[in-house]
C-alpha cells in the first residue's frame, strides 16, 4: 500500500471542503473495496478522509411515504432493518445475496454505490486497462472475459474501450426501485436518480459514475412504492454463496385485482457497466398475465443488442432464462428461489 | 539471459513518508497505546504491534475470513480496515473469548469448547477466524436453520474442509443458548 496521510472530519461541510481541489484525496467509510484496491496498487490516494465520524446516518421514514437510507448505515444494518424487510424486501434480498457477513458489517450504503469493477484486468496492474489507465487498451476484450459485459459496451470507435461490469447487487435492486441518491458538494446538495448515477463506459471508461470527486453521498431515498408482494432477486454465480454475479435479475411487479400486471420493473446485474433496465421490455408486461411465451419475449427485448466476446457469450442465453425464471417467481409471489432449502427450522 | 543494468541509477522522487501517530486501540478490554502509520491495517496492528498473533493473515484481501475479529460485537475482516479507523471501538480477538486462564477448558468460550468437542478443524489456521465469526453470527441472531448457518459462515474459508464439523459445533452452541440470551 502507498503512503498516505489521514484525517477525520466531524461534519459534512468540513469533509467536502477538505476534499475540494485535492485530486489525490479520497473518502473512506467501510474501506472494504478501497483498501483492497490500494493493496493492489490500483488506487493510490495521497490522503484519506475518514467519514465515519460524520453524524451517523439513520434509516428514517420520509414524510411522503418513502424511506431514507443514511449513506453511513452498513449494508447489514440496512438489509436487516425492520422497515426495509417489510416494505422493500427486494433490497434486503439483493444485499444479502452479496459479499459475506463480515463485509456487509463493514460496507456502507454510500460506499456500495462506488464499488469498482472486479474485472481481472482492472485489478492486474501488469496488463492494459482503459479504466485504470485510459488509453492503454483493454485486456479483457481479447482475453479471458467470462465475467464481462454483454450490454452497453459501445464506444465511438470500432471496438469497445471497456467491457467491465458493475459488481453491486444492492445497486441492481435500487435501480428496480427507482432510488434517488442525495449528494453534497461545494455548491450544496443535489439529488441524482439512480438511473443517472452510474454510467456506460463509452469513451471514458475511467469514470464509473456521474459524481464529481469532491462530492459526497449522504443518503439514498427509496420512493413510496414498496413492491413487497411480487418481487425477487435471482442471482446466478459460480458457487452458491459469496461470489459475484454472472447474471442477476431484480424483478418488482405490481398486480391489479384480476392478476394482471399493472407495472413491471426488471433490472439486470452482472451484464453491463451499470445496472441495466429497458423500459420497452417492461412495457410488454403491462396489462398482461403471466405466461412463459410472454416472459420469453420480454427477455428477448431486454437482451436486444447484446453482444458476447467469446468466454462470456453464454451469458446472453443465461440472462434470458434467468429473466423468465425471475418473472415466474415474482409473479407467483414465491420470492425465495430456495424456499424449500431454507425451510428446516432446527434451532 | 543477460541483464542490462542502467549506467546511472534511475532517479525517482523520494517516497513521501508520513510520520507515525499514536493510536489507542481497546483490545479485549485493555487499552493498547501503539505508534502506527495510517496505512497499518487492524490485522497488522493486532499481530505486529499488539503482539496478539491469534488473529491470522490468510489472503489479506477480505476473501478468506481468517482475520475475522469482533468490533463492537460485530464480525469484520481486520485486513480490510485501518487500525486508525478503530480508535475508540471495542475490539475482541480470539485471545479475548475465554474468561480467565484458557489453559483450563472450563474457562473457554462455549464456541471454543464446541469446536474442540466436534473436532471442527484440521490444521487450525482458519479456526480463530471461524470461531470469532461464529460468535458474531450468534450475536447477530439471524441464523434459524442449519442452512442459514452455512450461508452466514460463507465468509470463512476452511481449506481442510472441516465445514460439516464447524456447522455441527455452531449448531450445538445455538441449540444450548436460550433464545433471549
Amino acid at each position: 500500500m502507498n503512503s498516505f496521510s489521514y484525517s477525520r472530519p466531524d461534519n459534512v461541510n468540513a469533509a467536502v471542503s477538505e476534499i475540494s481541489g485535492q485530486k489525490q484525496a479520497k473518502f473512506i467509510a467501510g474501506g472494504t473495496n478501497l483498501l483492497d484496491l490500494m493493496k493492489e496498487n490500483v488506487e493510490h490516494p495521497h490522503h484519506l478522509i475518514d467519514i465515519n465520524h460524520l453524524p451517523p446516518g439513520f434509516i428514517d421514514e420520509l414524510p411522503e411515504g418513502g424511506l431514507r437510507l443514511g449513506a453511513l448505515v452498513t449494508n447489514a444494518d440496512t438489509a436487516y432493518h425492520e422497515l426495509v424487510k417489510k416494505n422493500y424486501p427486494l433490497l434486503s434480498m439483493a444485499i444479502l445475496a452479496g459479499a459475506s457477513p463480515q463485509l456487509r458489517n463493514m460496507a456502507t450504503n454510500g460506499g456500495n454505490l462506488f464499488q469498482r469493477t472486479r474485472c481481472y484486468y482492472f485489478y492486474d496492474t501488469a496488463t492494459p486497462c482503459n479504466k485504470r489507465e485510459p488509453g492503454s487498451g483493454c485486456g479483457a476484450l481479447t482475453g479471458y472475459n467470462r465475467i464481462h459485459a454483454i450490454l452497453g459496451t459501445a464506444s465511438s470507435g470500432d471496438t469497445p474501450q471497456c467491457i467491465a461490469t458493475h459488481p453491486s447487487d444492492m445497486c441492481v435492486a435500487l435501480r428496480a426501485l427507482d432510488a434517488v441518491v442525495r449528494v453534497s458538494g461545494p455548491n450544496g446538495e443535489r439529488t441524482v436518480p439512480i438511473a443517472d448515477f452510474h454510467r456506460l463506459p463509452g469513451d471514458e471508461p475511467q469514470r464509473d459514475n456521474t459524481i464529481e470527486p469532491d462530492e459526497l453521498v449522504t443518503a439514498i431515498d427509496l420512493p413510496q412504492e414498496h413492491f413487497n408482494t411480487h418481487y425477487t432477486y435471482l442471482k446466478l454465480r459460480d458457487r452458491a454463496s459469496y461470489a459475484f454475479a454472472l447474471v442477476s435479475v431484480a424483478v418488482a411487479l405490481r398486480l391489479d385485482e384480476g392478476g394482471q400486471i399493472a407495472e413491471a420493473r426488471i433490472a439486470l446485474g452482472g451484464v453491463a457497466h451499470k445496472p441495466w433496465r429497458n423500459p420497452a421490455a417492461e412495457a410488454l408486461l403491462t396489462g398482461k398475465t403471466a405466461g412463459e411465451t410472454l416472459f420469453r419475449q420480454v427477455a428477448e427485448q431486454l437482451l436486444d443488442g447484446a453482444q458476447g466476446y467469446g468466454n462470456n457469450t453464454f451469458k446472453i442465453e443465461l440472462a434470458k432464462r434467468a429473466i423468465v425464471r425471475a418473472l415466474e417467481l415474482a409473479y407467483a409471489g414465491s420470492t425465495q428461489a430456495d424456499d424449500a432449502y431454507n425451510q428446516e427450522d432446527i434451532l | 539471459m543477460q541483464t542490462t543494468l542502467p549506467k546511472q541509477p534511475v532517479t525517482r522522487p523520494a517516497p513521501r513518508l508520513v510520520p507515525t501517530q499514536p493510536v489507542t486501540l481497546t483490545i479485549n478490554g485493555t487499552p493498547h497505546q501503539l505508534q502506527l502509520a495510517p496505512w497499518t491495517s487492524l490485522l497488522d496492528a493486532l499481530r505486529e504491534y499488539a503482539h496478539l498473533t491469534g488473529t491470522k493473515k490468510g489472503c489479506d484481501h477480505g476473501q478468506c475470513g481468517a482475520c475475522t475479529v469482533l468490533v463492537n460485537g460485530k464480525r469484520i475482516n481486520s485486513c480490510l480496515t485501518l487500525a486508525v479507523m478503530k480508535e475508540g471501538d471495542d475490539i475482541q480477538t480470539i485471545e479475548g473469548l475465554a474468561t480467565g486462564d484458557p489453559a483450563n477448558p472450563e474457562n473457554l468460550h462455549p464456541m471454543q469448547r464446541a469446536f474442540i468437542e466436534h473436532d471442527a478443524y484440521q490444521c487450525g489456521y482458519c479456526t480463530p477466524g471461524q470461531i470469532c465469526s461464529a460468535v458474531g453470527l450468534m450475536n447477530e441472531g439471524h441464523a434459524k436453520s442449519r442452512s442459514d448457518i452455512q450461508e452466514l459462515m460463507s465468509g470463512n474459508i476452511c481449506r481442510c474442509g472441516a465445514y460439516p464439523h464447524i456447522t455441527d459445533a455452531i449448531q450445538e452452541v445455538m441449540q444450548q443458548t436460550p433464545k433471549n440470551a
